[in-house]
């Protein structure tokens, strides 16, 4: 990035803002000092990790501190990798699993480290890997590295890089190949049966899995040649022909009928022969059927939790409920058992909402039915609206009058909230001149070319016909005072065309996100972004603001000011784009709302809202979290629509985003995967969005 | 308008003679021929290239009525679409315009992607799509009561698009709308054999191909591939041309710039083929 290095001091306070290590009573010294040697890209590439983990956890955050920084010089731009397997373990197994799997890692790489050329890493293939499952599979598919290729289902685990092919289009295939295979499991029904009964009467359990793996893969193959017939045919040949004693097992396992059973058959087959070594093929992953099950687990608890979440609010709502929660007088739960699931079966599903009717569906993939359990109202953990109500107020501290109150969605209760959210507007701080310089001349051609393409979209004039003076003749006028002078009449002297410049009549606000998630890498590109853009909205013309929003509970909505309407692009302004940061929280609806008032004001024909976030809505404490975010969002964007405002959301999130389009509509938002894209990003979508 | 003499010149009308191939999707054609005998103006909706245009001229076929079809761009002014005064030797000639043709012979008037024209040229229309059914022609000093085979067919993708040209209610609100999308896979695949001249199996692929691109709208791509790319694929390979090549050419070039977006529907197109 061209940018100087950051020192040990920095390193130190940085680390110590994230992981609160003072109060822990750890010094980052010498973590500080081994990461003052590496460039500033990766120094930032590690502080980023380690701020995205301490969202987890801060011992794990410091785990992947100390461990990235020990290994910094060596890995290079490998740490986004150590940094993800050590996410990935604690994933799994807490914070033990995250020590392993971050020595393991650090191994394996260090390993990697010797450059070849052919090698091809997850992370230069994860976003069109990414994008290859997103058509096959119609929604966002979790990619993350692994120290084992396989898939629970949901996720799917890749190799942190891949040099086996002797070129880098062969690694490349071969990433997309391991990949398909593993949603392929999920396509046709490879968790559908239990493998334990015919595993547990194995002695070696991992041969069995390599066996079940291998047979699955032909069965999965077979699939494949009719959904995918070129992968297909790059995998037949990758692995050559099957050897003599499993051809009768490819064949059988190829029939269009075969089921995962069949391929647990054959692993029976297997083990009364006397299984040997089990052949090693490079499309096969592993099976993971444990890991599998404790995964699934956690899912069908979660989905569970919401289901019963969003039944019992249903029969709170519902006078008629027998069963309303906190009901104390009621007879035992038993009596409901038998009708309530009854109710649901009947595709009361669709009363429910998304997130509920969500995971109802994934309930069922994962265990057929509904279990009535679930559908009994609940006992004493019932939601209680106001729960939460006290708790947070006692960690805002109120600081004087707010600039405003708004209104609060609430979709449990389908009402709003009255004066609940307390606004306050100030100037955004300024940061350093230096900066925005830097950006300038770092992006200098950048800037040149979207200029270029926007002063193209003003140069679409307007046309004034029958003008007294202009730059061209208007023929129609002509003919027309031609004919009136030969009648005799007295002709129009308005003879002329005059082009003038079209009046856009656009009036643009866009509200940048501020919230704590976006330190790092996403909060640099959203002002280098805003530096672009306002650079080439200048060789519009159009009218624009910026502000930025974060805040801490509902009595704490921050609003920052970076530029109004009315103010120029100066330096001034420049400055309080430097100093856009990360903060605290996202509780998006409020933003929506202030934001679209101050924009209703303004005196122009099209109004538009660009929202440009890392991720959806938030707040402290797990309120805001989730569906009530989304909708009280959703709800503010309406609206603003119903003013005859349209907003547009700009979303930076690696792992796509499944709850947008139920937030923003098909249409209006897009998704960016790479912060480093969104500078290019954004002015082309604001060139599309206003042309 | 006082002018001295004047030639109406009418923009040639011609009826197909052949029946344009359409493939019957749903009940659009009955909704359109009831629109028509109610003389109702009718809007078609629906993303790019899924068989609109096709669609429109199928019932002009089929009504016996001749078509006339304006593409509309951002420079279309109301004179492109009524007409205007032309000069010849010493005379003044005034030149119908296609609306104004049409609504002179009784023909269906197909204006693509009105959205796209001047914002004063949405408003020629409006006495055209009431019950007045007339069209003024102030230029001409003229007000011109429709024929009664006179209809009026708009096009309207709602996808991607730019908030200055989104279609006021008071438009929309005028026409019978027939929703348009891409076919299922058998059907599509049929119209691509069909049109493309290639056999049933490449066709499916192609359409397969198509199906996958579509899951990427909104992650990677403003829209996917419209019936009328894989048409244009299908013609490639029907030319002897690899799949792989015609693909890339006909399909993944002209959806994606975007590096990753791109490479991944490279990847798709191999795995299709
Ligand atoms: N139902 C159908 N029957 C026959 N051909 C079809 C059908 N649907 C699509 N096609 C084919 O798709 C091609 C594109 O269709 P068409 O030009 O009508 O698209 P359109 O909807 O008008 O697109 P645009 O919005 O870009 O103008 C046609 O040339 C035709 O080959
Ligand atoms: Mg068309």
């Amino acid at each position: 990035m061209g940018q100087r290095k950051l020192f040990a001091h920095e390193i130190e306070e940085r680390l110590d803002q994230m992981l609160l290590l003072k109060l822990r009573q750890r010094s980052p010294k010498e973590a500080a000092t081994q990461l003052e040697a590496v460039p500033r890209e990766h120094q930032e590439c590690l502080l980023r990790w380690v701020g995205i983990a301490a969202q987890s956890s801060n011992e794990l955050g410091w785990l992947i501190a100390v461990q990235g920084a020990e290994h910094a010089a060596e890995l290079g731009d490998r740490l986004a990798g150590l940094a993800r397997a050590g996410l990935d373990g604690f994933d799994r197994g807490g914070l033990e699993a995250a020590r392993a799997a971050l020595a393991d890692a650090a191994r394996v790489l260090r390993k990697n480290a010797i450059p070849a050329p052919q090698r091809v890493s997850f992370a230069d293939i994860e976003a069109r890997l990414g994008c290859v499952l997103q058509a096959l599979h119609g929604r966002p598919l979790r990619l993350a590295v692994g120290a084992r290729t396989w898939t629970d289902g949901e996720t799917l685990w890749l190799p942190e890089s891949l040099a086996l092919a002797p070129d880098a289009g062969g690694n490349r295939r071969l990433y997309t190949q391991l990949a398909v295979m593993l949603w392929a499991q999920a396509r046709f029904g490879s968790f559908n049966v239990d493998p334990e009964p015919e595993l547990a009467q194995w002695d070696d359990r991992e041969r069995a899995l390599a066996w079940y793996a291998l047979f699955e893969a032909m069965r999965l193959e077979a699939r494949l040649v009719d959904e995918l017939p070129g992968l297909a045919r790059d995998i037949r040949a990758l692995r050559g022909p099957w050897p003599e004693e499993l051809v009768a097992a490819a064949a059988d396992l190829a029939r269009p009928a075969a089921t995962a059973a069949d391929s647990l058959r054959w692993v029976a087959e297997r083990r009364r022969v006397g299984a040997g070594e089990t052949p090693k093929f490079l499309h096969v992953g592993a099976m993971d059927p444990v890991a599998a099950r404790r995964l699934r687990a956690a899912r069908i608890a979660r989905d569970s939790a919401t289901l019963r979440r969003a039944l019992n609010i249903l029969r709170a709502n519902d006078p008629h409920s027998r069963g309303g929660a906190g009901d104390e007088s009621h007879p035992p739960l038993a009596a409901e058992g038998d009708t309530v699931p009854a109710d649901l079966q009947a595709g009361d599903v669709q009363g429910l909402p998304p997130d509920a009717q969500a995971a109802a569906q994934s309930l069922a993939q994962d265990l057929d039915v509904i279990p009535p359990e679930i559908l009994k109202p609940a006992g004493p953990g019932a939601w209680q609206p106001e729960e939460r109500d006290e708790g947070e107020s006692a960690v805002a501290a109120v600081t004087g009058k707010p600039d405003a109150v708004y209104d609060e969605w609430d979709y449990r209760r389908v009402a709003w909230r009255r004066d609940w959210c307390h606004l306050y507007e100030t100037e955004g701080p300024a940061g350093e001149d230096a900066w925005v310089d830097e950006v300038r001349s770092r992006h200098a051609h950048l800037i040149r070319s979207i200029r270029r393409r926007f002063e193209a979209l003003r140069g679409e004039d307007k046309a004034e016909r029958r003008q007294l003076d202009g730059e061209e003749i208007d023929l129609d006028a002509q003919v027309e005072a031609r004919a009136d002078r030969k009648s005799g009449s007295e002709p129009s002297p308005r003879l002329f065309i005059h082009r003038r410049q079209i009046e856009r009549s656009l009036a643009v606000m866009f509200m940048v996100d501020m919230s704590g998630s976006t330190k790092g890498w996403v909060n640099d590109a959203e002002r280098e972004s805003l530096v672009l853009l306002c650079e080439a909205i200048e060789a519009l013309g159009d009218r624009y603001a910026i502000y930025g929003f974060s805040g801490w509970t509902r009595t704490r909505c921050d609003i920052y000011r970076i530029k109004t309407f009315d103010e120029r692009y100066d330096a001034a302004t420049r400055r309080r784009i430097a100093g856009i940061e990360a903060r605290d929280y996202t509780r998006m609806g409020v933003a929506v709302r202030h934001l679209s008032h101050l924009l209703h004001g303004q005196n122009a024909r099209h109004k538009l809202l660009v929202t440009l976030s890392d991720g959806r809505p938030d707040d402290h404490g797990d309120e805001y979290r989730g569906r009530y975010g989304i909708e009280d969002t959703r709800r503010a964007l309406l609206e603003a629509r119903e003013k005859g405002i349209r907003s547009y959301c700009v979303t930076i999130d690696r792992h796509g985003a499944d709850y947008l389009p139920q937030l923003y509509g098909p249409a209006h938002y897009s998704v960016i995967d790479d912060a480093k894209k969104l500078p290019s990003k954004l002015a082309e979508i604001y060139r599309k969005l206003t042309a | 308008m006082n002018s001295a003499k004047t030639v109406t010149l009418a923009t040639p009308l011609t009826r197909a003679t052949e029946e344009p191939y359409y493939h019957v999707v749903g009940d659009e054609v009955e909704v359109f021929a009831a629109a028509a005998q109610s003389r109702l103006p009718v809007m078609l909706k629906g993303p790019t290239g899924c068989g609109k245009t096709r669609f429109v001229e199928h019932m002009a076929w089929k009504l016996g009525r001749p078509l006339v079809t304006v593409a509309c761009h951002d420079d279309l002014t109301t004179a492109d679409l009524v007409g205007r005064y032309l000069i010849a030797g010493d005379e003044t000639l005034w030149l119908d315009g296609p609306l104004t043709a049409a609504v002179r012979a009784g023909a269906i008037c197909y204006l693509d992607e009105i959205v796209e024209a001047r914002k004063d040229t949405t408003v020629v229309i409006h006495p055209l799509t009431d019950s007045r059914r007339a069209l003024p022609v102030e230029k001409h000093g003229e007000y011109l009561a429709a024929h009664a085979d006179f209809m009026l067919v708009i096009s309207y993708n709602p996808g991607y698009q730019s908030v200055l040209k989104e279609m006021k209610p008071s438009t929309r609100q005028r026409f019978v709308a027939l929703d348009f999308d891409y076919p299922d896979a058998a059907l599509e695949a049929r119209i691509v054999a069909h049109e493309g001249g290639v056999d049933e199996a490449t066709a499916q692929k192609l359409v397969k191909l198509g199906g996958l691109t579509r899951k990427l709208k909104g992650a990677g791509l403003d829209e996917g591939a419209g019936t009328r790319l894989l048409v244009h694929a299908a013609q490639l390979i029907a030319r002897g041309m690899n799949p792989v090549v015609a693909c890339t050419a006909a399909i993944a070039r002209p959806l994606a710039d975007e590096p990753d977006t791109r490479n991944a529907l490279d990847d798709l197109i191999a795995a299709v083929f």
